[in-house]
């Protein structure tokens, strides 16, 4: 039974059925908010989740990645990032319903109240002090910090693992090259978060929370820190094993596990397997039917968007504005789309040109 | 909504415009114009005066920060560097089986060197990914990088994970005392067509 159980976890922590279901999952959640905040549900699924854990740990090898120092806040992020999502859906659930009944946010009858800073608030933010400080010293005595072998140039550690935070991007080293992965990327989501604030000038929802007034931007947001971020660390740290092959939460991270890859550029599906022309020996010739792809991918979805069920929002952004955001939001979908085509076909790159180091 | 805080007792009250600044000091003046006017002007500096005071100060300041990094870009310049020496003997061709990947200088060096039928060349182990240094694995026939998971050919030619290009060849060749030399500073890369080059392989 138990092995059963181990199996079926490792079937479905593969890469593609992770992302699959996780994406499913949010989809679920965003679609019945109300339903599924309920502390009637939640509850019982929050438990579901610490019994899965502490059933783990009566694996060996679950139980030692787990508790590996290193992955220990990864272990509380992921617990932490739950909590979170469902107590700011609870509450942002909890306004709609007084909003639909047509009384103010939540939020307004609170703020009509009045509380003096000193002592209630000091207290309070004293006691928190107190706990962080115990935790800190705690955690610091219990958890050794690893210490490794001397840096050696021409030895890498087998995983080499970037620091934990990071390892999501890491994993995103895998399907993109490194300046995309590792400067495009980044850039990517640093001035999308800026740009939000500009993109999206609705005053609605600021001072209170609620998800039906702004389900489009708090869908998109939760997408990307889920799914893009949050994920693919937990991939990255639990998941990811010697020489970057993939492990299931159950499976003893073997050095010689073969996993068969070969990957294809767009470029050889085109133009060997279908055509049967062999490759081009030009670049512009070999590499046009990517490159005219990402146009395509780039070009034509947001201008029919705006002709259709996007209007609205191309009028009330005005073109620059609905341009950005809808570039943003390509690059945000593009980033699983490439991902899904590695795993199901191993395909590369889009447009391979080693020639000046251009890669997509 | 909160209520706002009750209006705060009006801040001390501004000075007037100083248009008629010098006038205070006018009817002390009566009997010594001439000493007392000029003293406003050395105690308190004009607009003029305090701006040019203080460019020269923000010009201090800079050239003294400049100075300062000068030094920091002086440290990227030291005097000894403590480089391996880019050439070196490997030892000679009979050492090397055919077909076998040699660890022995990877460690030392940096590079592996292959023997095949047909002669010798030499791959420099770093991963043309991000630089770290592959593992070349026996059973599997191939280097495997252990950081994002490329894999290469025997040949050097990538053929999974995301390294964009093959690893590197080293220029390499005989020494007079029949030893191979291998010359890291010259490299070959496969994706430019550069392995045609004589100095990419020792034919034997
Ligand atoms: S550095 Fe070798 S795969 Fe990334």
């Amino acid at each position: 039974m138990a092995e059963l159980i181990k199996h079926f976890f490792n079937q479905i922590s593969s890469p593609v059925m992770m992302f699959t279901l996780g994406t499913g999952l949010l989809f679920l959640f965003l679609s019945f908010p109300g339903q599924l905040t309920a502390p009637k549900v939640a509850g019982p699924l929050g438990i579901l989740v610490v019994a899965f854990f502490i059933f783990g740990l009566t694996d060996e090898h679950f139980k030692m990645i787990i508790t590996t120092p290193d992955n220990v806040p990864i272990v509380m992020m992921l617990f932490i990032m739950l909590y979170f999502t469902w107590y700011a859906m609870r509450k942002a659930t909890v306004n709609d319903m007084r909003m639909a009944e047509g009384k103010g946010p939540l939020e307004k009858e609170e703020s009509e109240q009045k509380v003096l800073v000193f002592p209630y608030l000091i207290f309070i933010e004293f006691v928190v002090a107190l706990f962080y400080s115990i935790m800190l010293v705690v955690w610091s005595l219990a958890l050794k910090a690893p210490l490794e072998d001397p840096a050696n140039p021409s030895i890498s550690p087998n995983p080499s693992k970037a620091p934990w935070y990071f390892l999501g991007l890491q994993e995103l080293l895998v399907y993109f090259d490194p300046w995309i992965a590792g400067v495009l990327l980044p850039t990517l989501i640093i001035i999308g978060l800026c740009a939000i604030p500009y993109l999206d000038r609705s005053p609605k929802g600021s001072g209170y929370y609620s998800y039906q007034q702004r389900r489009v931007w708090i869908s998109g947001f939760l997408f990307c820190f889920w799914m893009l971020w949050i994920v693919l660390i937990v991939l990255g740290t639990f998941l990811r094993g010697p020489n970057w092959n993939f492990f299931g939460p159950f499976e003893v991270w073997n050095v010689h596990k073969v996993v068969p890859l070969l990957n294809v550029n767009l470029s050889e599906f085109v133009f060997i397997k279908w055509l049967g022309w062999g490759l081009p020996s030009q670049w512009y010739l070999r590499e046009l039917p990517g490159i005219l792809l990402v146009l395509a991918y780039l070009l034509i979805p947001p201008a029919m968007a705006a002709k259709t069920f996007c209007k609205k929002a191309f009028q009330e952004m005005g073109a620059v504005r609905y341009a950005v955001a809808a570039f943003l939001l390509l690059m945000v979908i593009a980033v699983p789309i490439k991902m899904y085509l590695r795993w199901a076909f191993n395909l590369k790159y889009l447009v391979a040109i080693p020639e000046f180091f251009f890669n997509i | 909504m909160n209520e706002p805080i009750a209006p705060k007792p009006d801040p001390s009250p501004t000075p007037k415009p100083s248009a008629d600044a010098p006038k205070p000091a006018a009817p002390a003046a009566t009997a010594e114009p001439a000493l007392k006017r000029p003293a406003p002007e050395i105690s308190v500096p004009g607009r003029r005066q305090f701006l040019s005071w203080f460019t020269i100060a923000w010009l201090t300041f800079v050239a003294a920060t400049a100075g300062a990094l000068s030094f920091v870009l002086r440290f990227m310049f030291p005097n000894v560097l403590f480089e391996p020496k880019s050439t070196f003997k490997v030892g000679y061709p009979d050492d090397y089986e055919v077909g076998v990947v040699d660890l022995r200088w990877k460690g030392k060096y940096g590079v592996w060197v292959v023997r095949t039928v047909e002669g010798i060349y030499a791959l420099l182990a770093v991963c043309t990914h991000l630089g770290c240094t592959p593992n070349w694995l026996e059973s599997e026939q191939k280097f495997k990088c252990p950081c994002h998971g490329s894999g290469f050919y025997k040949s050097g030619i990538n053929f999974e994970g995301p390294a964009p290009r093959p690893l590197e060849r080293l220029k390499i060749g005989l020494a007079d005392d029949g030893q191979i030399v291998i010359d890291k500073s010259k490299s070959f890369h496969q994706e430019k067509g550069e392995l045609s080059n004589s100095e990419a392989f020792l034919k034997l």
